[in-house]
């Protein structure tokens, strides 16, 4: 379990960048496809999105990081593990 | 005899903490659930500048402000204790949805009015962040070990509850004044907004009766609470990892499976299947009651077997059924499979009548109603609507009121497609259908949601525990959860091209199936099933 752990982490750590990609280029398509009375509105909830997801894809990568560091082989059973 | 007396002591900390959890809820859904006639009384019609801020008031406070309430509550709550701030957050919330519904129209009062709501509607999010890991956090500290499932599943059951108290109050103000009186600047829509106040005085002097946490109370004593949280609880590599399991295991699939089964499967049948107002809110409610007793039903259950398979099974059951149940959706409500009445008395065509723009008197709109009913007793009704441009030599003192004032020389122009308005009535073997279908989802969510409180209570620490379960949660519910409506119909507009112009409807479904399956890996792989007994620690 623990090797699948952690080869899943390699996976996090790819996946977290590839939806960044993603989006960024969605969402300069969409800008771009965007009539001009709706540029602005669709402008900004391309912004939203990508200002929510950027800072979780970096959080799911840091996941990946950890898995792959077989940081999550034992997860902590009392508080004074984590203190 | 002591034991009657924990059990009763339990009960009011249960009772208090949800009743406020359940007024929160309902605070933060009418404004949802008024949304349309919100921006119609608050932003001037035309785009620009002010659909900026309709959008930024109704899409984005809501999922945006939600963590960062999670961040200042939460910190507030490890510093000076868990009754006093969630005291403060329902004040907060209950003042500012009370103040939506004083400020004047745009019509009164101009940018001021949507600028106004704006800034409500961004404390009401902060509220609410800071809200529910408060509530949380102080029952499962006061529960007994080994209950914990139990008695945390009843402050899960105040969001469901709070959905339908928010339902049941607007249907009930809007079919007692009708449409009309309702959605007028002062009218009914307001009066959700009113009653709040009353909620909110009750429940913050039952609060105010209750006594801290006994484990922050030990905590205090002992001078071990913390002295920074934000820093213990994301700073500290072994606390900031589980915050991302949290996260990343469990509540982003919960969030998804939660507003899928609530929010999108109401819009959905609004809007894509086009059931009337009136009855897509009714077999709501209804699937609402009968799935709720499956929160307290799944927290039991998680206190005898553990929380993690019961969490992500109802998260395997939504990935493996949703498309099923939204292809049933569009199934139960088409015409295909009916046979329609043929009799006069029946069908109903209505005479073609004749509106004015308001705005533009050279616009006018041909409006006629036809009435499909069906041998099942389904009755659909279409509304159909051509807008005629009228040539520059239209006498604009030449008052047009019926169609044969409207003479052929007139019209410039005519829209090419007519637009057409679909409501429909289903009859009552559709109509339970589409209730068991709501019910199927709606027990996901109670299977997804009855354990988390629990769950995370025990993943984290007495003196860090209200910061650090509240960001996942927020995030997971608020981003991945509240995102489900709009990220599912952005999909579906992807589907649509010229061979497809209406797309291909069950393609946002793709979202909360995605994220959930994500989910379920890493909570298969990464999570342990085992029941923290001791959270004193």
């Amino acid at each position: 379990m623990n090797s699948i752990k952690k080869l899943l982490g390699y996976v996090w750590m790819l996946l977290a960048p590839a939806i960044i990609c993603f989006l960024v280029y969605e969402a300069l398509e969409k800008m771009g496809a965007a009539s001009a009375a709706q540029k602005a509105n669709v402008t900004l909830q391309w912004m939203i999105i990508l200002l929510i997801f950027t800072p979780i894809c970096i959080g799911f990568f840091i996941f990946g990081k950890y898995a792959s560091a077989n940081e999550y082989d034992h997860l902590p059973e009392s508080s004074s593990e984590i203190e | 005899m002591s034991q009657t007396k924990s059990q009763n002591s339990i009960a009011f900390v249960i009772g208090a903490s949800s009743v406020g959890t359940l007024i929160e809820w309902y605070d933060f859904y009418i404004f949802g659930m008024l949304a349309t006639i919100i921006s119609k009384q608050f932003f001037p019609a035309d785009a620009g500048t002010a659909a900026l801020l309709s959008t930024l008031a109704i899409f984005a406070a809501g999922f945006i402000v939600r963590p960062f309430g999670a961040l200042v509550f939460g910190r507030l709550g490890d510093l000076i204790g868990r009754k006093h701030t969630f005291l403060l957050t329902l004040v907060i919330m209950g003042g500012s949805t009370f103040a939506i519904g004083l400020v004047p129209g745009y019509a009164t009062i101009g940018w001021a009015a949507p600028i106004l709501v704006l800034i409500l509607r961004l404390l009401q999010g902060l509220a609410l962040g800071g809200e529910y890991g408060g509530a949380a956090t102080y029952v499962a500290e006061h529960a007994p070990a080994g209950q914990r499932g139990f008695w945390t599943s009843w402050i899960q059951t105040t969001a469901t509850l709070g959905l339908f108290l928010a339902l049941g109050v607007i249907i009930f103000i809007r079919s007692e004044q009708g449409v009309e009186k309702f959605s007028a600047e002062w009218g009914g829509w307001r009066y959700p907004f009113w009653i709040s106040l009353l909620l909110v005085g009750v429940s913050v002097l039952i609060r105010m009766r209750m006594s801290e946490s006994p484990m922050f109370s030990k905590l205090k004593t002992e001078g071990k609470i913390s002295t920074n949280p934000l820093k213990e609880s994301f700073g500290h590599k072994a606390n900031f990892k589980m915050v991302l399991l949290a996260l990343f295991g469990a509540v982003m699939g919960q969030g998804v499976v939660w507003y899928t089964g609530q929010f999108y499967a109401q819009s959905f049948i609004e809007t894509v299947c086009k059931v009337e107002f009136i009855q897509s809110r009714d077999l709501m409610l209804w699937a609402i009651l009968m799935a709720t007793p499956g929160f307290v039903l799944f927290g039991w259950l998680s206190d005898k077997v553990g929380r993690k398979w019961i969490m992500l099974l109802g998260m395997l059951l939504a990935i493996l059924t949703y498309r099923p149940i939204y292809k049933q959706f569009l199934v139960i409500t088409s015409a295909n499979n009916r046979i329609e009445k043929i009799d006069l008395a029946s069908t109903k065509i209505s005479e073609k009548t004749v509106v004015v723009d308001k705005k533009d008197n050279t616009k006018i709109y041909v409006v006629q109603h036809f009435d499909t009913a069906y041998t099942d007793g389904a009755v659909f009704k279409y509304t159909k609507t051509d807008t005629l441009h009228l040539s520059a030599t239209y006498d604009p003192t030449i008052k047009i009121d019926s169609l044969s004032a409207l003479s052929t020389t007139l019209i410039l122009t005519q829209s090419a497609k007519p637009n057409v308005v679909i409501e429909k009535t289903m009859d009552k073997s559709s109509y339970w259908s589409l209730i068991w279908l709501v019910f199927v989802q709606i027990l996901y969510v109670t299977m997804v949601y009855g354990p988390i409180a629990a769950f995370l209570v025990e993943m984290f620490p007495t003196k860090i525990r209200y910061t650090s379960m509240s960001l996942p949660y927020h995030i997971g519910n608020g981003v991945f959860g509240g995102l489900v409506p709009f990220l599912g119909t952005l999909i579906v507009e992807f589907t649509k091209n010229e061979a497809h112009p209406n797309g291909d409807p069950l393609a946002g479904l793709w979202y909360p199936i995605g994220v959930a399956s994500i989910c379920l890996v890493i909570g298969v792989v990464y999570l342990t099933n085992k029941i923290d007994k001791n959270v004193m620690d």
